[in-house]
């Protein structure tokens, strides 16, 4: 699953992604601001056939937490 | 098919290598081939991000060089209610998609009227070629139901009353051109059905503004985009993303924004002169089903009954439809001649007949080799070709020699090739001009007329033989239309490729310091219309102080290219210029990716050079002495 939202980053975010891990959070990319963050959660949902609610994205606080949440949904790898 | 752009390749799966390469080509300072491989990126669906990392490049490359490696460079304002930063990421990352390189100057979030009404504005101040203005029935107060006929009637001319404002306030600091969005109307029923009979619904408010929006922006000469019908046609629902309106102000769903770019930036294409002029048709298995060399006439697939013979029939449609606009029609097939032609002159239900074709190239030499040929024998750039061919393995050569062809990518299925072709947008049209109707025809009279040339032993008993008149007049209201269409279109006879938007024309015909005259052609075969446009200025000098006319834009249609019409041209400037008092004509070619052809028209005419500027080169004409000259036609001058 890392390894996918690590592709799915770097295509998203213009990003080398090789050292996101779990901890990576927005601060730790320039490139990843409010209007990516967008970008990365639609990508997300086209990916795995899943939708978010506003609420769910705005309590995200890092890629673990965003991982879990995919899963939670029910988004398989 | 808007939606998902399904006439353009599918996303590679190397975006990001090529990417990479692109990043690699600016860090070396290669403009060219940076703006290749972003050229060649945006020939794909690409999805908003990918749009977004393409358009980063392009505003590198657009920093690095102002010349954008040969993509046409345009400032665009972008000023709206809604966060529009999707909206510039997608359009700059379209622009390579249509030759150009577009720098989105983004204005401040929500409030357009103040932005377009301070001249100190970023807007205001950026030095913008184009703005284009995102229309929104929220803000436009047109999302809520209207209460009575007053109050319905009182919004709508509030909701246009605010968007003539904005463009009032920034159209001076505008140099080309405007645009404006139609608004899309909100997908939720109030009434229910009676939504469409109230008057009342914010349908039919959002209806009633569009209507309104479109008469004025015909009438004020700003550009229309028709957002509300891409939305249609792409589905309200896909359209709008109520999540993504309450959380960012986004008004475009993020995965219509590439559909939203591509449709905006068509129009950018067709106001800097890019929309595509011919459409090239394959035959087997595009015009007709099956293959007339191995079928025969009686054993090819079309007209009713079947199907598949009754799509076929469609694309033939889709070609005279496009052809009555003025799209050239021509013909690329690997077939014998006489077998190609067959079917055009004995089949009952073919309804496309090889005189409407202009160009027809059936032989077995490859088709980029073909195409290379119809685009010289209509004296058109190559990119102004549209090439409709059912074979994957030619549409792929073709795309590999000639990536500057536009191909859309269809599949198997006829019966999908209009939609495929139209939705494309590549004839994109401004307004549609006497000369659109006739254009078709013309080339056809063109190619006609090329016969008779080959047939006459001397060129000037030929041209003689036209009985050419040509009517030399004042740029004015009537021609002004066709006027700014050809200073926006025309690109190879162009000496200094200067545009001017239909406003900025007519305020050249009412400055008395400026001289601009409009040509028209006739001869035997037909009228060509308007052929030339030369705008020249009262009161430069020469180096050593004479007084002398400067010569700001001379440009002429192709088609008339060997008639001496530039003779008859030049003739008109030096009696007008020596009657004004001027010593001199000065005249300035400033070279461009496409006018190469006219670097020596200056000193084919007599002038002498007169410096150089750059890459600009100066000419100079004495006027004394010259005698008029004997030209083959017959020449009416209301101008002088």
């Amino acid at each position: 699953m890392l390894a996918i939202i690590r592709d799915i980053m770097a295509d998203v975010l213009d990003i080398d992604a090789d050292e996101v891990g779990p901890e990576t959070t927005a601060d730790d990319f320039e490139e990843w601001d409010s209007l990516s963050h967008i970008r990365l959660m639609v990508a997300i949902e086209r990916r795995f056939g899943i939708s978010f609610d506003n609420a769910e994205i705005a309590d995200l606080q890092n890629v673990g937490e965003m991982i879990a949440l995919i899963e939670a949904k029910g988004g398989k790898a | 098919m808007l939606f998902a752009l399904d006439w353009l390749l599918p996303e590679p799966d190397d975006t990001r290598a090529r990417l990479k390469a692109v990043t690699a080509a600016l860090a070396a300072g290669d403009a060219a081939q940076a703006a290749a491989g972003l050229a060649d990126l945006a020939r794909h669906r690409l999805d908003l991000s990918a749009l977004a990392h393409v358009g980063k490049r392009g505003r590198a490359l657009l920093a690095m060089d102002a010349a954008a490696g040969g993509l046409s460079p345009v400032r665009l304002g972008l000023l709206g209610w809604s966060t529009l930063s999707f909206t510039a990421d997608a359009i700059m990352g379209t622009a390579p998609r249509f030759g150009l390189a577009i720098d989105v100057v983004e204005g401040d979030f929500g409030s357009p009227l103040q932005q377009a009404l301070n001249p100190a504005s970023r807007i205001n101040s950026a030095g913008l070629d184009m703005l284009l203005l995102a229309s929104d029935a929220r803000a436009l107060g047109l999302a809520a139901p209207a209460m009575s006929a007053a109050d319905a009637a009182d919004r709508v001319e509030a909701a246009l009353a605010q968007v003539q404002a904005i463009i009032a306030g920034v159209r001076p600091h505008i140099g080309s051109a405007l645009l404006v969005e139609t608004c899309v109307p909100p997908l939720e029923p109030i009434f229910g059905n009676w939504d469409a009979v109230s008057g009342l619904a914010p349908l039919a408010l959002v209806e009633a503004f569009n209507r309104k929006l479109i008469a004025w922006a015909a009438a004020e000469g700003v550009v229309i985009i028709d957002v509300a019908r891409a939305a249609a046609s792409v589905g309200l629902a896909r359209w709008h993303d109520p999540r993504q309106w309450h959380g960012a102000k986004l008004a475009v769903a993020p995965d219509a924004a590439p559909a939203h770019a591509d449709l905006v930036v068509r129009a950018i294409a067709a106001i800097r002169g890019k929309a595509k002029k011919c459409l090239v048709l394959d035959l087997d298995n595009t015009l007709w089903g099956g293959v007339i060399g191995d079928d025969g006439v009686e054993g090819i697939v079309l007209g009713q009954g079947s199907g598949r013979g009754e799509a076929h029939l469609a694309v033939q449609q889709m070609a005279l439809d496009l052809r009555s606009r003025g799209v050239i029609l021509a013909v690329c097939s690997k077939n014998e001649d006489a077998a190609a032609r067959l079917p055009f002159r004995e089949h009952p239900d073919m309804l496309l007949k090889e005189a409407h074709i202009a160009v027809f190239q059936a032989n077995w030499q490859d088709k980029a080799s073909n195409l290379r040929a119809i685009a010289s024998a209509l004296n058109i750039g190559i990119d102004a070709l549209v090439f409709l061919d059912d074979n994957p393995a030619e549409r792929a050569q073709v795309r590999a020699e000639l990536p500057m062809v536009a191909v859309p990518e269809v599949g198997s299925d006829p019966a999908l090739y209009p939609r495929l072709v139209l939705s494309a947008g590549y004839f994109e049209l401004l307004s549609l001009s006497e000369e659109d109707r006739l254009r078709a025809d013309l080339y056809q009279k063109n190619a006609e007329r090329a016969a008779l040339a080959a047939s006459a032993s001397d060129m000037d008993g030929f041209l003689t033989s036209l009985e050419m008149v040509c009517t030399i007049g004042r740029v004015d209201p009537v021609s002004r239309p066709r006027v700014a269409q050809l200073i926006n279109k025309s690109n190879q006879f162009n000496l200094t490729t200067r545009r001017y938007s239909e406003a900025e024309v007519a305020a050249l015909e009412a400055d008395p310091a400026v001289h601009a005259i409009q040509v028209r052609l006739a001869d035997r075969f037909g009228d060509n219309g308007i052929i030339a446009v030369l705008i020249a200025r009262r009161g430069a000098s020469t180096a050593d102080g004479r007084p002398a006319w400067a010569i700001d834009t001379w440009l002429m249609s192709c088609r008339v290219l060997e008639r001496r019409i530039e003779q008859a041209c030049l003739a008109h400037l030096v009696a007008a210029a020596r009657a004004d008092g001027a010593e001199a004509l000065l005249g300035t070619y400033i070279p461009s990716p496409k006018n190469m052809m006219v670097a020596d028209h200056y000193a084919k005419l007599g002038f002498a050079p007169a410096g150089a500027e750059g890459r600009a080169t100066h000419w100079q004409l004495d006027l004394a002495g010259r005698p008029a000259p004997d030209l083959p036609m017959t020449i009416i001058d209301s101008a002088a």
